[in-house]
Protein backbone atom coordinates (compact mmCIF):
# COMPACT_ATOMS: atom_id res chain seq x y z
CA UNK A 1 0.00 0.00 0.00
CA UNK A 2 1.32 3.60 -1.09
CA UNK A 3 1.55 5.76 2.03
CA UNK A 4 1.52 9.37 1.01
CA UNK A 5 3.76 10.89 3.19
CA UNK A 6 3.45 14.77 3.98
CA UNK A 7 6.67 16.08 2.95
CA UNK A 8 7.64 19.55 4.51
CA UNK A 9 7.01 22.53 2.41
CA UNK A 10 8.91 25.86 3.41
CA UNK A 11 10.44 28.41 1.61
CA UNK A 12 12.10 30.05 4.15
CA UNK A 13 15.40 30.93 2.80
CA UNK A 14 17.11 30.97 5.94
CA UNK A 15 16.12 27.00 6.47
CA UNK A 16 16.24 25.83 3.42
CA UNK A 17 19.66 24.31 3.04
CA UNK A 18 21.05 24.09 -0.75
CA UNK A 19 24.09 21.88 -1.18
CA UNK A 20 26.93 23.70 -2.81
CA UNK A 21 26.31 22.10 -6.19
CA UNK A 22 22.54 23.24 -5.81
CA UNK A 23 24.12 27.15 -5.34
CA UNK A 24 26.75 26.66 -8.31
CA UNK A 25 23.59 25.37 -10.75
CA UNK A 26 21.00 28.11 -9.72
CA UNK A 27 23.61 30.34 -9.45
CA UNK A 28 24.95 29.77 -13.20
CA UNK A 29 20.93 30.40 -13.98
CA UNK A 30 21.35 33.78 -12.46
CA UNK A 31 24.28 34.78 -14.16
CA UNK A 32 22.84 33.23 -17.45
CA UNK A 33 19.82 35.35 -16.88
CA UNK A 34 22.15 38.65 -16.39
CA UNK A 35 23.83 38.06 -19.61
CA UNK A 36 20.58 37.93 -21.30
CA UNK A 37 19.90 40.71 -20.21
CA UNK A 38 22.98 42.47 -21.08
CA UNK A 39 23.32 41.15 -24.74
CA UNK A 40 21.41 44.61 -26.15
CA UNK A 41 24.28 46.50 -24.32
CA UNK A 42 26.71 44.68 -25.49
CA UNK A 43 25.68 44.98 -29.22
CA UNK A 44 24.94 48.75 -28.60
CA UNK A 45 28.37 48.78 -27.69
CA UNK A 46 29.99 47.21 -30.20
CA UNK A 47 27.79 49.37 -32.65
CA UNK A 48 29.79 52.37 -31.34
CA UNK A 49 32.63 50.56 -30.95
CA UNK A 50 33.08 50.04 -34.85
CA UNK A 51 31.10 53.27 -36.38
CA UNK A 52 33.17 55.67 -36.16
CA UNK A 53 36.38 57.39 -33.93
CA UNK A 54 33.84 60.06 -32.22
CA UNK A 55 31.64 57.13 -31.26
CA UNK A 56 34.13 55.38 -30.39
CA UNK A 57 35.16 58.09 -27.90
CA UNK A 58 31.69 58.24 -26.77
CA UNK A 59 32.02 54.70 -25.63
CA UNK A 60 34.77 55.04 -23.72
CA UNK A 61 33.32 57.79 -22.19
CA UNK A 62 30.53 55.48 -21.47
CA UNK A 63 32.62 53.10 -19.50
CA UNK A 64 34.06 55.13 -17.16
CA UNK A 65 30.32 56.40 -15.79
CA UNK A 66 29.64 54.68 -12.44
CA UNK A 67 26.69 53.24 -13.92
CA UNK A 68 28.48 51.49 -16.50
CA UNK A 69 31.25 50.14 -13.82
CA UNK A 70 28.85 48.63 -11.78
CA UNK A 71 27.56 46.69 -14.58
CA UNK A 72 30.53 46.02 -16.17
CA UNK A 73 31.55 44.34 -12.64
CA UNK A 74 28.15 42.16 -12.21
CA UNK A 75 28.73 40.95 -15.91
CA UNK A 76 32.38 40.10 -15.00
CA UNK A 77 30.83 37.77 -11.81
CA UNK A 78 28.00 36.61 -14.42
CA UNK A 79 30.54 35.95 -17.27
CA UNK A 80 32.92 34.07 -14.71
CA UNK A 81 30.58 31.99 -13.08
CA UNK A 82 28.46 30.98 -16.40
CA UNK A 83 31.10 29.90 -18.48
CA UNK A 84 33.27 28.13 -15.78
CA UNK A 85 30.06 26.17 -14.48
CA UNK A 86 29.03 25.96 -17.39
CA UNK A 87 32.34 24.04 -18.25
CA UNK A 88 31.25 21.95 -15.18
CA UNK A 89 28.05 20.84 -16.78
CA UNK A 90 29.35 19.80 -20.39
CA UNK A 91 32.03 17.79 -18.36
CA UNK A 92 28.99 16.26 -16.46
CA UNK A 93 26.95 14.99 -19.50
CA UNK A 94 30.44 13.58 -20.36
CA UNK A 95 30.47 11.66 -17.24
CA UNK A 96 33.08 13.26 -16.26
CA UNK A 97 33.35 14.73 -12.51
CA UNK A 98 30.11 13.05 -11.42
CA UNK A 99 31.09 11.50 -8.34
CA UNK A 100 29.41 13.56 -4.97
CA UNK A 101 33.08 14.24 -3.90
CA UNK A 102 34.41 15.84 -7.49
CA UNK A 103 30.81 17.29 -7.95
CA UNK A 104 31.10 19.17 -4.49
CA UNK A 105 34.77 20.02 -4.89
CA UNK A 106 34.20 21.49 -8.43
CA UNK A 107 31.25 23.48 -7.20
CA UNK A 108 33.24 25.10 -4.48
CA UNK A 109 35.66 25.99 -7.08
CA UNK A 110 33.74 27.70 -9.41
CA UNK A 111 31.79 29.36 -6.78
CA UNK A 112 34.70 30.99 -5.58
CA UNK A 113 36.36 31.14 -8.83
CA UNK A 114 33.44 33.86 -9.75
CA UNK A 115 33.86 36.10 -6.89
CA UNK A 116 37.02 36.18 -7.05
CA UNK A 117 37.00 37.24 -11.07
CA UNK A 118 34.03 39.87 -9.79
CA UNK A 119 36.63 41.08 -7.00
CA UNK A 120 39.67 41.18 -9.40
CA UNK A 121 37.50 42.97 -12.35
CA UNK A 122 36.41 45.41 -9.84
CA UNK A 123 39.36 46.36 -8.10
CA UNK A 124 40.53 47.01 -11.83
CA UNK A 125 37.85 49.06 -13.01
CA UNK A 126 37.38 51.27 -9.66
CA UNK A 127 40.99 51.19 -8.43
CA UNK B 1 6.73 25.63 -25.70
CA UNK B 2 6.93 25.97 -29.50
CA UNK B 3 9.21 28.13 -31.88
CA UNK B 4 10.51 24.54 -32.74
CA UNK B 5 12.71 25.38 -29.68
CA UNK B 6 12.81 21.88 -27.78
CA UNK B 7 13.97 18.09 -28.43
CA UNK B 8 17.42 17.28 -29.44
CA UNK B 9 18.33 19.48 -32.03
CA UNK B 10 18.22 22.70 -29.42
CA UNK B 11 19.73 20.60 -26.85
CA UNK B 12 22.54 19.79 -29.17
CA UNK B 13 23.11 23.49 -30.39
CA UNK B 14 22.97 25.48 -26.98
CA UNK B 15 25.51 23.02 -26.35
CA UNK B 16 27.77 23.82 -29.83
CA UNK B 17 27.10 27.45 -29.78
CA UNK B 18 28.54 27.64 -25.63
CA UNK B 19 31.52 25.88 -27.14
CA UNK B 20 31.60 28.10 -30.31
CA UNK B 21 31.91 31.00 -27.89
CA UNK B 22 34.75 29.43 -25.90
CA UNK B 23 36.51 29.07 -28.72
CA UNK B 24 35.73 32.27 -30.26
CA UNK B 25 36.84 33.87 -27.04
CA UNK B 26 39.98 32.34 -27.18
CA UNK B 27 40.57 32.89 -30.76
CA UNK B 28 39.89 36.71 -30.23
CA UNK B 29 42.23 36.75 -27.65
CA UNK B 30 45.29 35.76 -29.29
CA UNK B 31 43.74 38.01 -32.69
CA UNK B 32 44.04 41.21 -30.34
CA UNK B 33 47.11 40.33 -28.87
CA UNK B 34 49.04 40.18 -31.77
CA UNK B 35 47.73 43.68 -33.24
CA UNK B 36 48.69 46.43 -31.82
CA UNK B 37 44.96 47.86 -30.82
CA UNK B 38 45.20 51.39 -29.41
CA UNK B 39 42.65 53.79 -31.36
CA UNK B 40 39.52 53.42 -33.44
CA UNK B 41 40.80 52.66 -36.42
CA UNK B 42 42.88 49.58 -35.21
CA UNK B 43 40.06 48.27 -33.41
CA UNK B 44 37.68 48.60 -36.33
CA UNK B 45 40.06 46.88 -39.01
CA UNK B 46 40.22 43.83 -36.53
CA UNK B 47 36.37 43.01 -37.95
CA UNK B 48 37.36 43.63 -41.83
CA UNK B 49 38.89 40.53 -42.89
CA UNK B 50 36.19 38.03 -43.95
CA UNK B 51 36.93 35.45 -41.83
CA UNK B 52 37.04 37.73 -38.62
CA UNK B 53 33.67 39.40 -39.70
CA UNK B 54 32.12 36.63 -40.37
CA UNK B 55 33.43 34.46 -37.30
CA UNK B 56 32.09 37.59 -35.38
CA UNK B 57 28.65 37.40 -36.75
CA UNK B 58 28.75 33.60 -35.63
CA UNK B 59 29.91 34.68 -32.19
CA UNK B 60 26.96 37.12 -32.16
CA UNK B 61 24.12 34.48 -33.12
CA UNK B 62 25.64 31.78 -30.99
CA UNK B 63 25.34 34.27 -27.63
CA UNK B 64 21.80 35.09 -29.08
CA UNK B 65 20.59 31.26 -29.79
CA UNK B 66 22.64 30.20 -26.29
CA UNK B 67 20.32 33.06 -24.81
CA UNK B 68 17.31 31.67 -26.99
CA UNK B 69 17.39 28.06 -24.94
CA UNK B 70 18.14 29.28 -21.77
CA UNK B 71 15.65 31.86 -21.72
CA UNK B 72 12.97 29.23 -22.81
CA UNK B 73 14.33 27.19 -19.76
CA UNK B 74 13.80 29.38 -17.36
CA UNK B 75 10.33 30.45 -18.67
CA UNK B 76 9.20 26.78 -18.62
CA UNK B 77 10.52 26.50 -14.46
CA UNK B 78 9.09 29.77 -13.48
CA UNK B 79 6.55 30.59 -15.51
CA UNK B 80 3.50 28.40 -15.19
CA UNK B 81 0.82 29.74 -17.02
CA UNK B 82 1.25 28.72 -20.44
CA UNK B 83 -0.42 31.55 -22.25
CA UNK B 84 1.62 33.96 -20.54
CA UNK B 85 4.51 31.99 -20.99
CA UNK B 86 3.81 32.24 -24.98
CA UNK B 87 3.43 35.99 -25.15
CA UNK B 88 6.58 36.44 -23.37
CA UNK B 89 8.22 33.34 -25.06
CA UNK B 90 7.00 35.11 -28.31
CA UNK B 91 8.51 39.13 -27.23
CA UNK B 92 12.02 36.97 -26.51
CA UNK B 93 12.27 35.81 -29.80
CA UNK B 94 10.92 38.71 -31.31
CA UNK B 95 13.91 40.51 -29.26
CA UNK B 96 16.34 38.29 -30.40
CA UNK B 97 15.69 38.16 -33.86
CA UNK B 98 15.73 42.21 -33.86
CA UNK B 99 19.29 41.61 -32.47
CA UNK B 100 20.45 39.56 -34.95
CA UNK B 101 19.27 42.05 -37.58
CA UNK B 102 20.94 44.71 -36.04
CA UNK B 103 24.19 43.38 -35.33
CA UNK B 104 24.16 41.65 -39.07
CA UNK B 105 24.16 45.27 -40.01
CA UNK B 106 26.49 46.63 -37.73
CA UNK B 107 28.98 43.91 -39.13
CA UNK B 108 28.17 44.85 -42.80
CA UNK B 109 28.44 48.15 -42.55
CA UNK B 110 32.50 47.52 -41.32
CA UNK B 111 33.55 46.26 -44.47
CA UNK B 112 31.36 48.40 -46.60
CA UNK B 113 32.60 51.59 -45.48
Amino acid sequence: MITKQKRPKFLNLLRIHLPVTGVNSFAHRVSGALLFLSVPLLIYSFSLSVRDAASFEQLLALFVTPLFKVISTLLAWAAGHHLLAGIRFLLTELDIGTSLTSAKKASWFINIAGVVVFLYVGYCIWL
Amino acid sequence: MSWRAQGMRTWLLQRLSAIYMLLYGIGFAIYVFNYDVVDFASWQALFVPPVANIATLIFFFSILYHAWVGVRDILIDYVKWSPLRFVLWTLVTALLIALGIWVTMILYSVVTV
